[in-house]
């Protein structure tokens, strides 16, 4: 047995040039990165401010940081992907190999799902739900770091796979037998189910902290339905956070124990069984897609409302819906594989079940509809990514009720047409929401606006690319094409995948447009500072100065109704020459900083690599190193620090003008 | 704060307000819940390997003696009650137990009916041709 | 009139009810929050029971669980088990009383229980391994293991956490965090009970039969 396993040199894909490029890319700009920080000697001040933070506010800045720049890298699959599917008609082969190109689109779709929408639906309700709560940290703020740096581990791993080894030729599913070590005796599947299995410990630690944070440590007087409708999506997610990942954990580790003990839960031989593999995968994998698109929608909840002037219309019905689909999204799993020979009650009934959630989706479209109708709709950027979302959304949903139909999905199972009406839900419920959401918190979190041409520019150019990329894949559908094909004999199809790939070329122009925005807002921040109170908004988190201090809220608010800040500002109008209440400040308790994230984080990627390549040692070391540093951080004296009364009331004095009541 | 009768935290006896209670009383719970358990263990393994009872009820009486069994440790060992003090700990465990049984139920059905509908094994294939 | 006022300046009974109570403390948060990660956790030991279920007929021929099931070892664990909770418990009535003598004494009665649960488990693996019952040699035999060997790994991971619980008394007393640290360990070792009795229910009690 070779002291570092599987691993040689020969595990660097020297022979191949694009991945060789893609690599020394990716290590250059880290490089890069690295070298500048530390140049700069902004080292003490990231490890301090960041790294070790336990706030929710700068972990929420650092999960949409990643989940931004993974956004990169899973769109450069995609456009190698089209580009690729663009040429490679009737003899033509392309310039990807398919060994190659089976590893792009299960990147592609692991590193979207995963590694991009998580950390964004993630980060924008770590930034935003405390705040809307009225309080000033999640309820488990330590736990909500390691959690952070844990899905980090799960990308860098991933990443490691195109220097060091392969990725899964599977696809982002990763089905049995392909997936077991007789037909993928490579290190690729392994890569992917350790990043998965150590960034889904992440994610099951931060849907404990949200279902706590929001069911017990909610502001004194914010009962249920007083809560914006933005916790109740988080809410909702959350539980189903909480519900479902201990059933892709358990999966995960069947295809572990297959692969790497001999086990037959779903081999070929001795009894195991495939088709279980795929029962249990989708019986997490669709309640997934509804933990992205939630927050989402309360996302566009939120927006809708405050740049309407008017209340949500509909807060009960909404809240209602939410917890409806909750539920239900629990019970309609099987739709996705409808093909593989369940018969035809049981697939009547999942069909059935799948059709009636597209009920509350409705119900909250209306909600949503019926907000904006009457009221003085300001046309910022987040709204026009919410009404884009609208006409969108309401589109790819009905190729959904299509597919609901199991004598249509027949015809259509694992053709591009699947792929068109995935995404043609997932862009515009998940992404377009994660770009509202940034560009209308992003002055709360950083004190200045995202500059508002760049952003139109960037909507417009991802909205008609989106629909440029994505409707020919319908009708080449419905012509027979089926999905992760790298080459095709039937030229028809051609023109189509052309049209596809110049979609791509126009998403890419909004990703540009997107990059300059955030270049251009950086360099005039200045002229683009934000107060309070920027977007006149409704809910507790724009009563607090941009950024919010590290304790958000001096004194608790007294919530006494729903859009409590609203309230307040009417009120406040109303009387404008009442006088201040005198405060009285004392000492905040706040959690300590700790770096047992980030060393936890090294410790799991230390142990991933390990066991990827069946270096035993260093798998235990990595084990050890984690407990030892778990030991440390459970017998720390300290758990907090204490912020003195008089630094608050500085603060409060000097932003007192900053903060509208 | 929130005052203790408004919530309590799972796994925590209920405060009796008018006296301290007695470590003795805490005690008696715990003991009446382990009488309790293993009467309910003796009977299950009982009911296994009985021939008195009509076989094909044996698992239905097996899985109602674990559900009782498992009323017995919610109650007695983790102080789980109906009082609006503990609504929360009792929606969440509802929440739980309907994951377990859609998952649990809910796959065996489609794998039943998947592996019902697989094609008959390479003995039963052919068999106009077996001679 | 502004929005914020002290907390401490409102009386409890304008706070109704516990949704318009704000913040719960810490010792309920803490708790509530471990409730939750149980119940994540038994919905994990339900997809591994799904696939147990699914699984159970799969023999490939080899041993089923009528031939290698031992009911008196499952009664005997189940019994060590069962008191093991239920020292676990007099330990929380311990820790209520601040008896510390009476926290190391019903500690160790748990822990010596709960070895002698994984000590049994183990001996019968070992017992079916030598007999060529191997989880490599079927897939219901890969599930057994699975699905048990989870159960015991976690009983190991409690054993260890008790250990560390015990210095944690020792050397930080039973201030608040180690209290709620106690109360976390208590629920988990119950619940873990409350998984044994569905597994000793469902594999061994309906996986041999007369």
């Amino acid at each position: 047995m070779s002291l570092l396993g599987k691993l040689t040199w020969s595990a660097v894909p020297f022979d191949q040039p694009i991945v060789m490029g893609a690599s020394a890319g990716m290590v250059l700009g880290i490089g890069f990165v690295l070298s500048w920080i530390t140049l700069k000697g902004y080292w003490p001040y990231l490890w301090r401010a960041w790294i070790t933070s336990v706030d929710h506010k700068r972990i929420g800045v650092m999960y949409c940081v990643l989940g931004l720049l993974m956004l990169l890298r899973g769109f450069s699959d995609a456009i190698m992907m089209r580009a690729q599917q663009a040429v490679a008609a009737g003899g033509a082969q392309g310039y990807l190999p398919p060994e190659h190109f089976d590893q792009i689109f299960s990147a592609h779709g692991t590193i979207m799902i995963f590694f991009v929408a998580m950390p964004l639906v993630i980060g924008l309700m770590n930034f935003a739900v405390p705040l809307q709560l009225g309080i000033r940290d999640m309820a488990f703020p330590t736990l909500n770091s390691v959690a952070l740096w844990l899905t980090a581990s799960g990308i860098l791993l991933t990443n490691m796979s195109l220097v060091i080894g392969e990725f899964a030729k599977t696809g982002w599913v990763a089905y049995p037998p392909l997936s077991e070590l007789q037909f993928s005796p490579g290190v690729g599947v392994d890569y992917y189910l350790w990043s998965l299995q150590i960034a889904g410990i992440g994610t099951l630690m931060t849907g404990i902290n949200f279902v706590t944070t929001i069911l017990k440590t909610r502001a004194p007087g914010m009962g249920y339905m007083r809560m914006p409708v933005f916790c109740w999506t988080a809410l909702a997610s959350n539980l189903m956070i909480v519900a479902v990942f201990p059933i892709l954990t358990a999966t995960f580790a069947m295809l572990l124990l297959d692969r790497y003990l001999g086990f037959h839960f779903f081999s070929v031989d001795a009894g195991g069984n495939a088709m279980m593999y795929v029962n249990l995968f989708w019986t997490w994998g669709h309640p997934e897609v509804y933990i992205l698109v939630l927050p989402a929608f309360g996302i566009y909840s939120e927006v809708s409302a405050t740049f309407s002037g008017k209340p949500l219309f509909g807060y009960r019905s909404m809240v209602a819906a939410t917890m409806v689909i909750c539920v239900l999204s629990m019970m309609v799993w099987l739709h996705h594989f409808f093909t593989m020979g369940a018969s035809a009650s049981v697939n009547a009934i999942f069909g059935i079940a799948s059709m009636i959630i597209a009920v509350p989706t409705g119900v909250k479209v209306f909600n949503w509809l019926f907000t904006m109708y009457g009221g003085r709709i300001r046309f910022e950027v987040p709204v026009l990514w919410t009404i884009g979302f609208m006409v969108t959304f309401v589109l790819g949903g009905l190729t959904g009720v299509l597919l609901a139909i199991p004598p249509v999905d027949w015809q259509v199972h694992n053709s591009v047409f699947l792929i068109a009406h995935f995404h043609h839900v997932i862009i515009p419920g998940v992404v377009f929401g994660a770009f509202a959401g940034c560009i209308y918190w992003f002055p709360k979190a950083f004190g200045f606006t995202l500059d508002e041409r760049w952003g139109r520019r960037a909507f417009w150019c991802w909205f008609i690319g989106f629909h440029v990329a994505f409707m020919p894949l319908y009708a080449v559908g419905l012509m027979g094409m089926t999905r992760r094909l790298q080459h095709y004999d039937i030229a028809s199809w051609q023109p189509w995948l052309q049209l596809a790939a110049v979609g791509v070329a126009i998403i890419l122009a909004g990703i540009t447009c997107h990059v300059i925005q955030l270049v251009v807002s950086i360099r005039n921040r200045q002229q683009l500072l934000a107060l309070g109170d920027p977007w006149n908004g409704r809910t507790l988190e724009w009563s607090t100065t941009s950024p919010p201090p590290a304790w958000n809220f001096a004194i608790l608010p007294h919530v006494t109704e729903l859009d409590a800040f609203w309230e307040a500002k009417v009120r406040k109008q109303a009387n404008p020459n009442q006088p201040v209440q005198a405060r009285e400040y004392r000492a905040i308790e706040v959690p300590k900083n700790s770096p047992i994230g980030f060393i936890n984080a090294f410790f799991a990627v230390v142990i991933g690599f390990a066991l990827i390549w069946h270096i035993w040692w260093m798998a235990a070391f990595g084990l050890a190193g984690a407990f030892v540093t778990f030991l440390a951080f459970a017998f720390r004296n300290k758990d907090e620090g204490e912020i003195p009364a008089d630094r608050i009331a500085n603060f409060e004095r000097r932003y007192q003008a900053e903060v509208v009541l | 704060m929130t005052d203790i009768r408004l919530d309590r935290a799972p796994g925590d006896r209920p405060v009796l307000t008018t006296f301290e209670e007695s470590e003795s009383s805490g005690t008696l719970i715990y003991t009446i819940g382990l009488v309790l358990a293993a009467v309910l263990t003796a009977m299950s393994f009982w009911v296994a390997n009985t021939t008195v009872l009509w076989a094909p009820g044996i698992p239905l009486g097996l899985a109602v003696l674990a559900i009782a069994q498992m009323g017995v440790h919610l109650v007695f060992f983790l102080h789980i009650t109906s009082g609006p003090d503990n609504t929360n700990n009792v929606l969440a465990l509802a929440f739980g137990v309907l994951i377990v049984i859609l998952v649990v139920a809910g796959s065996q059905w489609i794998m039943a009916n998947l592996n019902e509908n697989m094609m008959p094994g390479p003995e039963l294939m052919n068999l106009q041709m077996q001679r | 009139m502004s929005i914020v006022a002290a907390v401490d300046g409102i009386s409890p009974r304008d706070l109704p009810s516990a949704s318009e109570a704000g913040p719960a403390p810490k010792r309920i948060v803490v708790a509530f929050g471990f409730w939750i990660f149980l119940l994540s956790d038994i919905v994990m030991f339900s997809a591994l029971f799904a696939a147990y279920a699914v699984l159970v007929h799969a023999t490939a021929g080899g041993p089923n669980g009528d031939a290698l099931f031992n009911q008196t070892s499952a009664a005997i664990e189940t019994a060590c088990l069962l008191i093991s909770s239920y020292a676990c418990g007099l330990m929380t009535l311990s820790v209520g009383a601040r008896n510390r003598p009476a926290i190391y004494l019903w500690a160790a009665v748990t822990f010596a229980l709960g070895a002698c649960f994984l000590g049994l488990e183990l001996h019968e693996f070992a017992g079916m391994i030598a007999r060529g019952a191997t989880p490599q040699h079927s897939a219901f035999l890969s599930a057994f293991f699975t699905l048990i060997g989870c159960h015991g790994l976690h009983v190991t991971a409690g054993l260890i956490w008790l250990v560390v619980m015990m210095v944690q008394v020792a050397v930080l007393d039973l201030r608040a965090s180690v209290e709620r640290r106690l109360l976390c360990f208590a629920l988990f070792w119950h619940a873990l009970d409350i998984i044994w009795v569905w597994l000793f229910t469902v594999v061994y009690l309906m996986g041999v039969r007369p």
